[in-house]
């Protein structure tokens, strides 16, 4: 099905189609996920008074803490797997760039990601009665560059904590400080977009700038992970 | 072993210089005109923080070191690279027009030939299973002197300005040093594999390129959200400057006793883990 | 003032606890290496 030339492209695409394929069989990681994102939004609306005027201030951090700790489970969830039927040394063994596995990795956690945002958006919206005062057609971008950043670290993180001990803890020991200023450009992106008063440019610039940035060394250097026994 | 006998003599005369420049921070000095005593933290808090980003830096170099010289070509690309840097540097220091603000030619030229200078010294002086070593004794150390740049700041900035914290620049890119450091050495606590070396380097270039991130994203924060900026810029006076150097020769000696130390019980316990494993696999005695 | 003096001292117990735990370390060590050697 897939030439010789077109290998990298065809192991990435099958692997992804695999993962996804997987997940969408297996209900109850989903079913856990979206109780997950329900429960996130109402815990935060009990602890951060939705009605206040601040909310919208403080809005877009809330929501994007909230995506962070659904991004951490799901990455934390996706690895698992993959190490229970042993399909790492598979991997390792195969010829197969452990470019494309990555890649396919990563793309994964990020629809997987994408959903659960997609899920809890409207949530956030009824809960705070959010409306965008600035150009709302800008939390687009800043949504999928910001989900972008925190997956691909994430993925590589995840991968790395795989040979630790006490695994689930430590992807978000890696991953939080190292994405502290996506974060800080995530949050005040959005906050800038609710709020009007801002603008969003220099924040969407440096969140590009991060993914360009990571995505290229997580490319360069998944392979010595992925072979770390 | 003439190692040492150097080792108490270099501890005796770090003491003393300890001493002195306590001495010098404390009684000396002239006492600043609008924030009194309390300034000479100053003498404290800047020399710590200073070893601490060597610190860091040399960490960096090893960890990139550590990658590369598994492989011949990577290696040799990069020495080209860091010579390169150390040619742009001078370049660069006496083309550019005007420099950014507190920069010197002679100190952007100087600091240039420093990382290229510390990069092929490393390189020289520990094979790569010794760099690994370093490594971790830098990361380590500079944790610990990263912890007394944060203990000491907010100790200076409540009295003097009021507040415990500010999200400043370079407080804040100083706490996220921190944080990516702690994780550094958690994840070489707790990781099971064999290859945590270069699980751990990955993870130290991760964050040198995060930090400069992290500096232009507060950078960016500040200009949005203008706060009170901590230990501000500016001329310094150079009765103080002399202290202040004298603080930070001193600080930079104790730090190389403490690495020397740390260093000399990171190689023996390697050792004796290898000897551990050696046993392990010649005597297949039964367990008693 | 008194921030001055917490400040020195700080510096100092956070360097001697760290040189402690490597003292500590240390006499770990040389144990196991006698504990070898026999």
């Amino acid at each position: 099905m897939s030439k010789t030339s077109a290998i990298p492209s065809g192991v990435t695409g099958a692997t992804l189609a695999k993962d996804l394929r997987l997940e969408w069989r297996s209900k109850d990681a989903i079913n856990s996920m979206l109780f997950f994102s329900l429960l996130v939004v109402v815990v935060f609306s009990f602890s951060f008074d939705p009605n206040a005027e601040e909310s919208r201030q403080i809005a877009g951090g809330l929501v994007w803490v909230a995506f962070l700790f659904a991004a951490v489970v799901a990455l934390n969830q996706t690895w698992a797997r993959e190490l229970r039927n042993q399909v790492l040394d598979a991997y390792r063994v195969s010829p197969a760039p452990a470019n494309s596995l990555f890649l396919a990795k990563a793309l994964g956690n990020f629809i997987f990601v994408a959903v659960l945002e997609i899920l809890m958006t409207p949530l956030f919206i009824m809960f705070y009665k959010l409306r965008a005062l600035g150009p709302a057609w800008q939390l687009l971008p800043i949504a999928a560059l910001g989900t972008w950043a925190l997956v691909v670290n994430g993925t590589f993180f995840a991968a790395m904590s795989l040979r630790t001990r006490s695994r689930e803890i430590m992807l978000p020991l890696l991953l939080f400080p190292i994405s502290i200023p996506a974060l800080l450009a995530m949050v005040n992106a959005t906050t800038a977009i609710l709020t009007g008063e801002l603008s969003a440019k220099f924040w969407i610039v440096l969140l590009s700038t991060y993914n360009v940035v990571f995505t290229i060394v997580c490319l360069l250097l998944f392979e010595l992970v992925l072979n770390a026994e | 072993m003439t190692m040492r006998r150097l080792f108490p003599i270099f501890g005796l005369l770090t003491a003393v210089l300890l001493s002195y420049a306590l001495y010098e921070a404390l009684v000396a000095a002239p006492t600043e005109q609008t924030m009194g005593n309390v300034q000479r933290i100053f003498y404290y808090h800047v020399p710590s923080a200073w070893t601490a980003f060597l610190l860091f830096f040399i960490n960096f170099v090893c960890s990139i070191q550590y990658l590369v010289r598994s492989n011949p070509v990577a290696d040799k690309v990069t020495n080209w690279t860091v010579i390169a840097i150390a040619i742009a540097a001078c370049v660069a220091a006496f083309v550019i027009h005007p420099l950014p603000q507190g920069m010197e030619p002679s100190s952007v030229a100087t600091t240039g030939l420093a990382i290229a200078g510390l990069y092929f010294l490393i390189k020289k002086y520990f094979s790569r299973e010794r760099v690994d070593a370093l490594a971790v004794v830098s990361a380590e150390v500079g944790v610990v002197f990263c912890t007394v740049v944060l203990v000491t700041g907010p100790l200076w900035a409540r009295p003097v300005w009021g507040i415990w914290w500010t999200w400043d620049v370079r407080l804040t890119s100083t706490l996220v040093l921190w944080l990516i450091y702690i994780s550094y050495l958690m994840l070489r606590r707790f990781s099971t594999s064999g290859q945590t070396p270069v699980l751990a380097a990955a993870l130290a270039v991760f964050g040198a390129l995060d930090v400069p991130l992290v500096y232009f994203s507060i950078w960016i924060f500040r200009t949005q959200h203008p706060q009170p900026v901590i230990g501000g810029g500016g001329s310094i006076d150079p009765r103080m400057l002399q202290v202040l150097l004298i603080n930070w020769l001193a600080f930079l000696c104790f730090a190389g006793l403490v690495c020397w130390s740390r260093y000399r019980l990171e190689i023996l316990r390697r050792e004796l883990e290898e000897t551990q494993a050696l046993e392990a696999l010649l005597e297949p005695r039964s367990p008693q | 003032m008194n921030f001055l003096y917490a400040a020195y001292a700080a510096t100092w117990i956070i360097h001697i606890v760290y040189l402690g735990t490597l003292v500590r370390r240390y006499q770990r060590l040389s144990k196991e290496i006698a504990e070898l050697k026999k």
